[in-house]
């Protein structure tokens, strides 16, 4: 069983209105914010046959389903469970 | 299957939960005579036949919540379940409307711009607004297409319709690194059909409240390189009688029929001539 968390995140240069609420909100609340981006991780379990299976695995979600070439880029981490 | 008279058109408007704009949708086509039917996605994948249908809609809501992206999760079931029978329906020039949620699928499936037939990723999205926030108001589109689009063929080009955006998540985008070739292609061929604009038909250059959620090149509709495949953020069953118009308690000698009914006219007269 394998255990990956996956971050999908907007592409560089894309507009982030989501992030500029949230930092206008939190400046109102009197903190420093600077700069906020929104992303979403996603946490899966799944079987996978080794590492290398379960690396394909995670991509061909991402590509198919989970992000939008047009705007996100995506991270993970894959992890082993015993 | 051949249509012979009008009330032989089937028209699918699928739905799956979320979706909340069927009813109204199914009744814009039965208003010119076709018999819509509204059907559940895993009815129809289940114990139905696409191609038993002349055209299909995906119509506007919520489907699946939104999760993960507004059309996302509709549009891989699809894909997953009907991709040879909507391949086969798309080859045949039977026609497909999304509207608002249902253009979202159509993206996220790459059955919409599909430049090179239907993509295996999307090559444009719908982002969350800017301003950011759900919008639900009357806006202006000119009709750019130069005839390639079925669904507005009977509006002249040029021509400046009223109609309603309901969405958080309307902002037309190619990726930026293919947003000029990708732009230049929509207009090259022929697939660019509506712009948000002013009431005069200015195109509204990026500027809100006039161009509603910050659409790349005011991009409210386009269609596909054969003009049958057709989605755009406005809801032209909201705008299909005189009395959807949001002023007509003030207005004098209402009209029967408001701007959106073009879309669904348009529609029905290709396949009256084409099936």
């Amino acid at each position: 069983m394998y255990r990956a968390k996956i971050e999908v995140s907007l592409k560089p240069g894309h507009s982030d209105p989501e992030g500029q609420m949230t930092e206008q909100s939190l400046k109102e609340l009197k903190f420093s914010a600077n700069k906020v981006n929104v992303s979403k991780v996603y946490t899966i379990t799944f079987e996978a046959k080794n590492k290398q299976d379960a690396q394909q695995t995670i991509e061909e979600m991402c590509k198919k389903l989970l992000a939008n070439p047009t705007k996100d880029n995506y991270t993970y981490t894959i992890e082993e469970e015993k | 299957m051949n249509v012979v008279n009008v009330e032989d058109v089937r028209v699918l408007v699928m739905r799956v939960g979320g979706t909340n704009c069927d009813a109204e949708t199914k009744r814009a086509f039965d208003e010119l005579g076709a018999k819509a039917e509204v059907v559940h996605f895993n009815e129809m994948a289940k114990t139905k036949n696409l191609l038993d249908y002349n055209a299909l809609v995906f119509p506007g809501g919520f489907s699946y919540g939104d999760y993960v992206r507004a059309g996302a999760i509709w549009a891989t079931g699809t894909l997953t379940r009907l991709k040879a029978d909507l391949k086969q329906f798309v080859d045949e020039g039977r026609p497909i409307l999304g509207i608002c949620n249902g253009f979202q699928v159509l993206v996220e499936a790459g059955l919409l711009p599909a430049f090179n037939g239907i993509s295996e990723i999307p090559e444009a999205t719908l982002a969350t607004n800017i301003p950011i926030g759900y919008r639900c108001k009357w806006v202006y589109v000119r009709h750019e297409n130069r005839g390639n689009c079925i669904f507005t063929k009977n509006i002249p080009k040029g021509k400046v319709i009223r109609i309603p955006v309901a969405h958080g998540e309307g902002r037309f985008l190619f990726s930026k690194e293919k947003e000029e070739e990708y732009l230049q292609k929509l207009i090259d061929n022929d697939q660019l059909v509506f712009r948000y604009c002013n009431k005069d038909g200015e195109p509204a250059n990026g500027e809100f409240p006039t161009n509603p959620n910050g659409a790349y090149y005011d991009i409210a509709g386009i269609c596909n390189p054969s003009g049958t495949v057709f989605g755009l953020m406005p809801h032209p069953e909201r705008a299909f009688y005189g009395w959807h118009l949001p002023d007509w308690t003030k207005t004098e000698n209402v009209p029967e029929y408001a701007d959106g009914k073009l879309v669904f006219e348009s529609v029905m007269d290709y396949l009256k001539k084409r099936f």
